[in-house]
């Protein structure tokens, strides 16, 4: 709370004496602000009558723990910082040799991937295993995904995009249609959707490109919207809000299904128990390979001419003419190249719901997908993988804890509380980091040693 | 586009270059030469529209009127005013420094050099694809180009920094990067908006070793407030004033043209208007005051308020401006006093006198002249004040 005293004073006191104060202070401040807010609720009985109820006793806890946060704040926390900074003001020579889970990120991450639905089988079995690998380990991995795709726009290129759900909503769509409708194959229809959505990229693109900054970011959330109106409204071809269900499975390319009925059904062909758990960890291990393909051609793409073009459009659109470079050709790539990622996504999604209607597409996912990408570290893969890890896992989290409903009562939802969550986990990151989890930028080239450079040189891009 | 043998070794000619925002006229019917192999010098005082001139060379706008040409050395001919702004530099080969400083801060020197590389790199990677699936003919592209910016690196003594941001540099090795990475562009024409402003004197110096090296392969265009520069240096100078041009020539006939010296020194407006008062000539007064006089003669048409090129052409040599405002031309004003005491034994021979005043240095009349000519150097100062002030 915002006990603040005049620092004069302060110092004289000593420290736990000016925590047990501050601390009062802060109870008092917590009391008076939440008497009304929480002291006392208005509701309605059965009889449909206002009535008052009270809760002293949640008052008391939160007014508790307010003073205690403050007293611990003031008396402990603060005094240990501040030793700790005067510690490294000391001795700056020393450069903090990364650690080896630093140095060995990467790797540690890709292995942790690969074993990940594996070491779940084993500790909750075929049947329990399936939450963690579903709503957990696909989730995340879709949303690492959208957001390695819109890292190519807003990242790399410098051009924001609030309206990328759309991409998503053209792969799902064109996966869902074609697979319902001509019985084509996941594997027909993967590399299809994606060229759909690049095509949509680049019919965006045009209109947009003499656009800037906010002027762009309205234009991309309006198309964002376009596409998904256009999908509600256009029910001869779409069911419009209704959705479109049955859409088939992927299959094992081709060799084996995981439709139970089907007489090359896995479990037949590979004589082991019936079980979904197989669909999920295949899904699992699809969507893995999509992220890895989106990481690999992204790092690639930055050593190439292509790739160091979008960055440097990022920094300076107008040296970027000067030194013949085409930016409108460069621009329409990345928005291409994003969005074809997008439609990857989108038609991943769509086999693996079973079903699609436009309430998957709202604005909110744009924004939640960018989010990871500015949370992440804008141009960061491994940032933006921890990004979405925290974000989604940590939203999907809340489900599981149902045992605060002992604390709060029994018609406590924690679920309610995820947007408030994303939305504080936001303002803390950005004023913890500003730049993101990975604030600095790889170099894509180096003479005689690869340096990070740090973020406070690189540019955001103003379109 | 008629070519003849003569022109052949003209890299870049400017013709009836003029350029409008709205009302004000920011280059006005400007016509110059640019040899190749010379560093060609573009000076004049502040907002005489020289970082105009360069963003119509480079394309950044498209000029009002007038027709800028490209001679290659191969032979080809370009018409730059009518090539998009990215195709300048990727095939008329010229290539441009900007006044205030454009690098890519976040990239390294190296990655600014490279990028700068970017058509050759592109076409080597098979506009992508064939990069994509790491074929060796771009990783030998590559590897080139990495060459081609160590080149440049040690050549702009930044050799030891090339994996630092570009962002982190001081200020004078920003300025030689920037060279740097235009030099990498592999141009025929470099266009230099003012490389020395805001260097200390040691930098301003490794600066002019850097263009005489650059010579030797490039023409170069330069814009300068630091006459210590360009006299050292070009061999050419063209001086702008109101976008117009008042003076053309070597360094030495134009440091001590008087109407350089009034540009630069800026002669009193109450001044001048007194000793006009004094010689009691109404005529010119009175031109001063409004202006080009529509009744006054066939040059007239040489205004760029006049029509299309082809009828300025025929009157290009007659030397009329617009006065952009009342005595706003300290450059106009030398030249009506010179005008005035030509015309008092005769004002017939006012349009004469005007034509000549560029290279006569015995008809400069007034004793202020004299004085300005005597402080040729310091005609540097108040512009070298200005130095380092981005627009
Ligand atoms: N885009 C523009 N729109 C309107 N006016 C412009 C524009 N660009 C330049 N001008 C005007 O044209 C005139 C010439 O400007 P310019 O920048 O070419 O001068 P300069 O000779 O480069 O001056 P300096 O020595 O200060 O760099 C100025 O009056 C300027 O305000
Ligand atoms: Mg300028």
């Amino acid at each position: 709370m915002a006990a603040t005293v005049s620092s004069e004073r302060d110092d004289v006191v000593p420290p736990i004496q000016r925590a047990l104060r501050e601390g009062l202070y802060a109870g008092a401040i917590a009391l008076g602000l939440f008497v009304l807010f929480i002291g006392l609720r208005t509701d309605q009985n059965i009889s449909n009558e206002l009535i008052l109820v009270q809760r002293w006793l949640l008052l008391a806890l939160v007014v508790v723990a307010t003073a205690v946060g403050r007293f611990v704040y003031v008396g402990y926390a603060q005094p240990a910082m501040e030793r700790a900074k005067a510690e490294k003001a000391k001795a700056p020579a020393v450069v903090a040799e990364p650690g080896f889970v630093r140095r060995n990120f990467n790797k540690i991450g890709i292995v942790v991937l690969l074993l990940y639905p594996i070491a779940m089988v084993l500790a909750f079995g075929f049947q329990g295993s399936l939450k963690w690998v579903d709503n957990f380990g696909i989730q995340i991995l879709i949303y690492v995904m959208l957001a390695w795709g819109l890292n190519i726009v807003v990242g790399l290129a410098g051009l924001l995009d609030l309206g990328y759900v759309a991409f998503y909503a053209v792969g799902a769509y064109a996966y869902a249609l074609l697979g319902t409708h001509f019985g084509l194959s996941f594997w027909i229809l993967l590399p299809a959707a994606g060229c759909m959505a690049a095509f949509w990229g680049v019919m965006l693109g045009f209109p947009v490109l003499r656009l800037r900054g906010d002027y762009l970011a309205i234009v991309t959330l309006a198309f964002g919207e376009i596409i998904r109106l256009v999908i509600i409204n256009w029910r001869e071809v779409t069911n419009g809000s209704a959705g479109i269900s049955g859409i088939p499975k992927v299959s094992f390319f081709g060799l084996m299904s995981f439709n139970v009925s089907d007489p090359n059904y896995i479990a037949k062909v590979l004589h082991i128990a019936q079980s979904g758990a197989y669909y999920k960890i295949f899904l699992y291990y699809l969507i893995l390979a999509l992220c890895f393909l989106t990481a690999f051609v992204t790092i690639r793409l930055r050593r190439l001419p292509v790739g160091r073009a979008w960055e440097a459009l990022r920094e300076d659109e107008i040296a970027c003419r000067s030194l013949g470079i085409n930016t409108t050709t460069t621009k329409l790539t990345a928005f291409a190249t994003g969005a074809m990622f997008g439609g990857f996504a989108g038609s991943f999604f769509a086999a693996r719901q079973g079903f699609v209607s436009p309430e998957s597409f709202v604005f909110l996912e744009s924004a939640i997908i960018l989010a990871i990408v500015v949370l992440g570290g804008m141009g960061s893969l491994g940032g933006i993988a921890v990004a979405a890890l925290v974000m989604i896992g940590g939203t999907e989290i809340l489900r599981e804890l149902g045992f605060l409903k002992v604390v709060f009562g029994p018609d406590f939802t924690p679920e309610l509380y995820r947007m408030l969550l994303f939305g504080m986990a936001m303002v803390i990151v950005m004023l913890w980091k500003p730049r993101g989890f990975v604030g600095s930028r790889e170099p894509t080239a180096f003479l005689k040693e690869r340096r990070a450079v740090s973020g406070s040189f690189t540019k955001e891009g103003h379109g | 586009m008629n070519v003849q043998a003569s022109q052949s070794d003209f890299i870049l000619q400017v013709e009836h270059l003029s350029m409008k925002f709205g009302g004000l006229v920011a280059i006005g019917d400007l016509s110059f030469q640019a040899r190749r192999g010379e560093i060609t010098a573009l000076i004049g005082p502040n907002g005489a529209g020289k970082t105009t001139v360069f963003n119509c060379i480079t394309g950044f706008y498209k000029p009002t009127e007038g027709m800028i040409t490209l001679n290659k050395r191969d032979g080809s001919t370009y018409l730059l005013e009518r090539l998009p702004n990215h195709e300048i530099p990727a095939r008329a080969n010229v290539a441009r420094t900007f006044q205030n400083i454009r690098l890519f801060s976040g990239m390294t020197l190296l990655e600014n050099l490279l990028v700068a590389q970017h058509n050759k790199l592109m076409k080597a990677s098979g506009y992508t694809f064939l990069g994509l699936f790491g074929f060796p003919s771009y990783r030998q592209a590559s590897a080139e180009s990495i060459e081609l910016a160590r080149h440049w690196l040690e050549k702009a003594g930044l050799v030891d920094r090339a994996d630092d941001p570009a962002g982190d540099l001081p200020y004078g090795a920003q300025r030689r990067l920037e060279i740097a990475r235009a030099m990498c562009t592999g141009p025929e024409l470099l266009c230099l908006d003012e490389p020395a402003a805001g260097l200390n004197p040691r930098e301003s110096a490794a600066l002019n070793e850097l263009l005489m090296d650059i010579k030797n392969s490039t023409s170069i265009l330069l814009i300068e407030h630091d006459m210590s520069v360009v006299m050292q240096i070009s061999d050419h100078v063209v001086v702008l004033e109101y976008g117009r041009k008042i003076s053309d020539g070597s360094p030495q006939t134009v440091r001590t043209d008087p109407r350089v010296i009034a540009a630069y020194l800026g002669v009193d407006d109450e001044e001048v208007q007194e000793v006009l008062v004094e010689v009691g000539d109404e005529d010119v007064i009175e031109q001063l005051d409004t202006g080009p006089d529509s009744a006054h003669g066939p040059g007239n048409s040489a205004s760029m308020l006049a029509g299309p090129v082809s009828d300025t052409v025929e009157h290009a040599d007659e030397g009329e401006r617009v006065t952009v405002s009342k005595g706003a031309s300290k450059a106009a004003q030398v030249d009506a006093r010179s005008a005035s005491i030509a015309s008092k034994p005769q004002p017939a021979a006012k349009p004469a006198a005007k034509s000549s005043t560029a290279k006569a240095a015995p008809k400069k009349p007034a004793a202020k002249a004299d004085n300005a000519s005597k402080g040729t150097e310091a005609a540097a100062k108040p512009a070298s004040g200005k130095r380092g002030g981005d627009k």
